[in-house]
């Protein structure tokens, strides 16, 4: 009895272990979730200033409320009277840190600057229109100068605004688009050239190379998907940019089109293995329908077999963009990572991975920009996540296998 | 010219293209290699895999950004291994088709699919931050064990699903348990192919940067590591710093191209060990 | 009154909405051969597997009625599956041999159930592959993987395993249809050997060796039991007309 009591404890203690074991990647799953979506979501509960910065007026100032926006122009001199926001008609005048030195010697701001904050105040009491960009450290408590408040960030602002200067001052610019845009250019673009290839070497693999010839290329395919992300990178890099460089005549290589060519070979072992897979997953006796009837081998593919396996191959090109847009050191490497709306496809783009792994580097632990990049985090993983389930849905069978 | 002539015409032509197209792809790989190989062999000598990096890692060696890759390999694999092989085991031999199980695939799937710079956000804030283990060997090798953990669960379930059911009806039938059967017949039968996918994982994480970057990797720190807590230089890492960042780019490429070369040479044995395995030890066991 | 060795009671079995055994009464006594005939599908080996619970590996298996084996119901809930397995041992269709050597194959079942004893497994081991008549081949390579055998003697293996954990009964399902004549022959004079030991059930399709090897045969059609008496009954004057129509079928 107490044999068999140890035999069947011992197992459900194994089926336990073994339980748990597979709960793992759930619970990652929801941990990746909540942590990244905890810090992302967390730039839409602050205000775009500039970090451990305030903007101040003086009390006279009528204007005490700003959008991120209008603090922008004015401090671009775009605006240059408070009545372009709401205000009287006199001229902006504008102040910052720097600028202290005009109205104070450094003994009157005393050796640790002390008398900083009391002076900041005194200069907006006796300039009603000035409008003052400071560190927050020397905003004078209860002072007599008005803090201007200014609206926290905008989801409409970070989706669709089109610059992105995340540590810009006085007001940062999380404009998303041309992160989002240069994503999926680059992605798009690299299927577009993997899929002839690829789906070429599918049908290839799948319907006319001997066994012998598709042993030595399945391992080969393997292979270029082994090859690190970011010796592509440097192949690109050192090959790649300097021959799209003197093909096209351009100041840089680095461009969408560098990104591109690199991204699409890195994409042709996923096309060519799930294509191979839904090609091969053709009934034979569609295959052989189709040859007694008549038709050639090729007239066999064409019309039956590819058919046939269109939902495969949708399925290998979504996977393929999955991969491409997730896909970091070799496009951070390639393309140049200029911030703006790509227009070319010779033209530097910048991709949402590349720019957290450029920037998360320099972003301080918590600020604004550091927020700003857990949030291209959380598109990056939407995006992925909308794949995967297109994916899911568009391959029943794979599945079911 | 009869229309069955051109028929086959088109088709031969057809076939021409493909195997064209095909063949191309195979001559970009070997391009890839060939031109690192060319270009980084010279640089690799028994210094350069000895020696720690020098003037501004323009000179020297890459021997700490070696023992740091292994050392990532060594740990995120005693990480991920014994949980994916464990779950693998669990969702093919324990459980029965239902909602948990489509689950538990969904959830592993969607793993699978989150980008691996999301896996470097998340090994930062979690490993680095919350869990306050710092920028260390550790919180890097969790991280890439998130990473390489579905595709040993899946590896796993596969080699498992292979395994012929007579195996496991003739272990219950002499009255072994569940785990008897799952331990002792079927997981060595199944082992061949697990091993394949752990060592296809190793390659895996020998390459991968992004999630290394903000949760171990060192830009320069010329000494080798005394324990899981410390700080480590990486090849993957140390390739894109002298390829992109380093002090002086153009001197440091030799060192960028040995890099690379090194990599390249750790993957290719990994991937042919890989093959081999598959080969040798899967046709040793006869499945009915 | 002989207690019956194996019997089955008003046993039903479903896969899901598949009614695979409508309803069987079955019973043999201890020591004796029942041979198990009828056309694929028909529930034999279902049947066979009700014996040492093998169904419960699949999902949705459900069963009413009863099995009994010394008269006790095994589907009861003191009764442990593998206790009921140590007693009931199974040769396959196939020749399933572990990957591991031919000593390790046959130790298995003791091991599992928790014999340590060296000098023990070791006397068992011989005597199981003795009785399965394939000492004398394999003495001297005991430890060589079970994989360098023959189909036949891998099937002996088999038989020998199941043997080594000293059962009462052994099902057999089809034990020699993936086996070439010499070694089919060899597992028929086996299972004569056996039965002065063991209770046997054999599923077959191969007539001529139900009427050579078994006491009794029963015919199974479309999930029941049709018929089961002394086999020359069955094999020469069948009270069904469908059992007559199977075995001339097929035999005559």
């Amino acid at each position: 009895m107490i044999k068999h009591f140890l035999k069947d404890f011992k197992e459900r203690f194994i089926e336990g272990v073994l339980f748990l074991s597979s709960t793992t990647t759930s619970i990652l799953v929801v941990l990746i979730v909540v942590y990244l979506f905890k810090e992302g979501v967390g730039i839409f509960n602050r205000t775009p200033v500039a970090e451990g910065s305030e903007l101040l007026v003086s009390a006279a100032n009528k204007v005490n409320k700003l959008t991120a926006d209008e603090v922008r122009k004015i401090f671009e001199q775009e605006f240059t009277k408070w009545n372009q926001v709401g205000g009287s008609d006199a001229e902006i005048e504008l102040f910052r840190l720097d600028d202290i030195t005009n109205y104070y010697t450094d003994e009157q701001l005393g050796e640790n600057f002390e008398n900083m904050p009391h002076c900041i105040d005194t200069i907006l009491m006796q300039h009603p229109n000035m409008i003052a960009f400071v560190s927050k450290q020397y905003v004078l408590p209860n002072g007599r100068a008005c803090k201007v408040s200014i609206d926290k960030i905008a989801v409409k602002q970070v989706m669709l605004g089109n610059r992105w200067y995340p540590t810009a001052s006085p007001v940062v610019e999380l404009g998303i688009w041309p992160l989002l845009l240069g994503t999926i250019w680059v992605s798009i673009g690299a299927i577009l050239l993997a899929l002839p290839f690829g789906l070429a070497a599918a049908i290839y693999m799948a319907e006319i190379a001997d066994s012998r010839i598709r042993k030595i290329l399945k391992p080969l395919i393997e292979l270029l998907a082994g090859i690190p992300s970011v010796v592509y990178g440097f192949f690109g890099l050192v090959v790649m940019v300097p021959i799209i460089q003197q093909t096209f005549n351009l100041d840089v290589g680095q461009s969408a089109l560098a990104g591109s060519i690199i991204l699409g070979i890195m994409a042709l072992p996923t096309i060519i293995t799930i294509s191979e897979d839904a090609i091969r997953n053709t009934p034979r006796a569609m295959r052989e329908a189709s040859l007694a009837l008549g038709a050639n081998h090729w007239q066999t593919i064409v019309r039956v077999v590819l058919p046939y396996s269109v939902s495969g191959i949708t399925a290998a090109v979504i996977l393929g963009i999955g991969r491409a847009i997730g896909e970091t050191m070799a496009v951070l490497m390639v393309t140049g990572n200029a911030a703006v709306v790509p227009t070319s496809f010779l033209q530097p783009v910048r991709t949402i991975p590349a720019t957290i792994a450029a920037e998360l580097g320099e972003a301080p632990f918590g600020g604004i920009h550091f927020q700003a990049l857990f949030f291209l985090g959380c598109m990056l993983f939407l995006l992925t996540f909308i794949i995967n389930v297109i994916v899911e849905m568009l391959a029943p069978k794979k599945l079911k296998r | 010219m009869d229309f069955q002539t051109r028929k086959n015409m088109k088709e031969k032509m057809a076939f021409g293209a493909l195997r064209l197209f095909s063949f191309s792809i195979i001559a970009i790989l070997f391009f890839i290699l060939g031109y690192i190989v060319i270009n980084g062999i010279s640089v690799v000598s028994f210094d350069f895999l000895t020696k720690m990096p020098e003037d501004g890692m323009t000179k020297g060696g890459i021997l700490p950004a070696i023992i740091g890759t292994l050392c990532l390999m060594v740990v995120s694999l005693a990480i991920a291994f014994p949980i994916g092989v464990f779950s693998g085991i669990y969702l093919n031999e324990y459980i029965k088709d239902g909602w948990f199980k489509r689950f538990i695939n969904l959830m592993t799937n969607n793993l699978s699919g989150i980008p691996s710079i999301v896996f470097g956000l998340f090994g930062m804030q979690f490993f680095v931050n919350q869990l306050g283990w710092g920028d260390s060997i550790i919180a890097g090798s969790f991280t890439l064990a998130i990473l390489v953990l579905p595709v040993i669960i899946r590896t796993t379930e596969e080699s498992l699903k292979a395994v012929s059911n007579t195996f496991r009806e003739a272990a219950s039938g002499l009255g072994a348990s569940k785990w008897q059967t799952t331990y002792s017949v079927v997981l060595p039968i199944g082992m061949p192919n697990i091993l394949t996918g752990l060592i296809l994982s190793m390659s895996r994480v020998s390459g991968e940067t992004a999630p290394i970057l903000f949760t171990v990797a060192a830009y320069f720190l010329p000494q080798l590591p005394h324990s899981i807590f410390d700080q480590v230089m990486a090849l993957p890492y140390h390739l894109y710093v002298v390829a992109t960042s380093g002090n002086n780019i153009t001197e440091s490429r030799p060192i960028a191209f040995g890099t690379a070369l090194v990599l390249i040479f750790i993957v290719l044995v990994l991937n042919l060990l890989a093959n081999w395995l598959r080969k040798v030890l899967g046709s040793k066991v006869k499945m009915n | 009154m002989i207690l019956n060795k194996v019997e089955a009671q008003d046993l039903h079995l479903w896969y899901g909405d598949f009614y695979a055994l409508k309803g069987i009464n079955f019973s043999i006594k201890k020591n004796t051969v029942a041979a198990l005939i009828g056309p694929s599908g028909c529930g034999k080996s279902t049947f066979l597997r009700v014996f040492n619970r093998m169904n419960d590996l699949i999902d949705n298996v459900s069963i009413k009625g009863q099995a009994l084996i010394d008269g006790k119901n095994i589907y009861g809930k003191e009764l442990r599956v593998d206790e009921l397995r140590k007693r009931v041992g199974m040769v396959f269709q196939k020749p399933n041999p572990f990957p591991k050597s031919i000593f390790e194959n046959v130790a298995f079942g003791l091991r599992v159930n928790g014999i340590k004893h060296k000098t023990y497994i070791e006397e068992r081991v011989e005597k199981s592959l003795q009785q399965a008549a394939l000492w004398n081949e394999v003495k001297d390579k005991l430890n060589k993987s079970a994989f360098e055998l023959s189909g036949g003697q891998q099937q002996r293996l088999c038989i020998a395993r199941a043997l080594a954990i000293e059962p009462q009964i052994l099902l057999m399902d089809e034990p020699a249809s993936a086996l070439d004549p010499i070694s089919t022959a060899k597992i028929e004079d086996l299972i004569y050997e056996l039965k002065q030991e063991y209770t046997i059930l054999i599923v077959t399709h191969n007539m001529q060796q139900a009427s050579r090897v078994s006491d009794t045969t029963a015919f199974f059609y479309l999930g029941e039991l049709i018929e089961h008496d002394n086999t020359k009954k069955i094999f020469t004057a069948p009270d069904k007309m469908q059992t007559q129509n199977y075995v001339t079928g097929r035999f005559g």
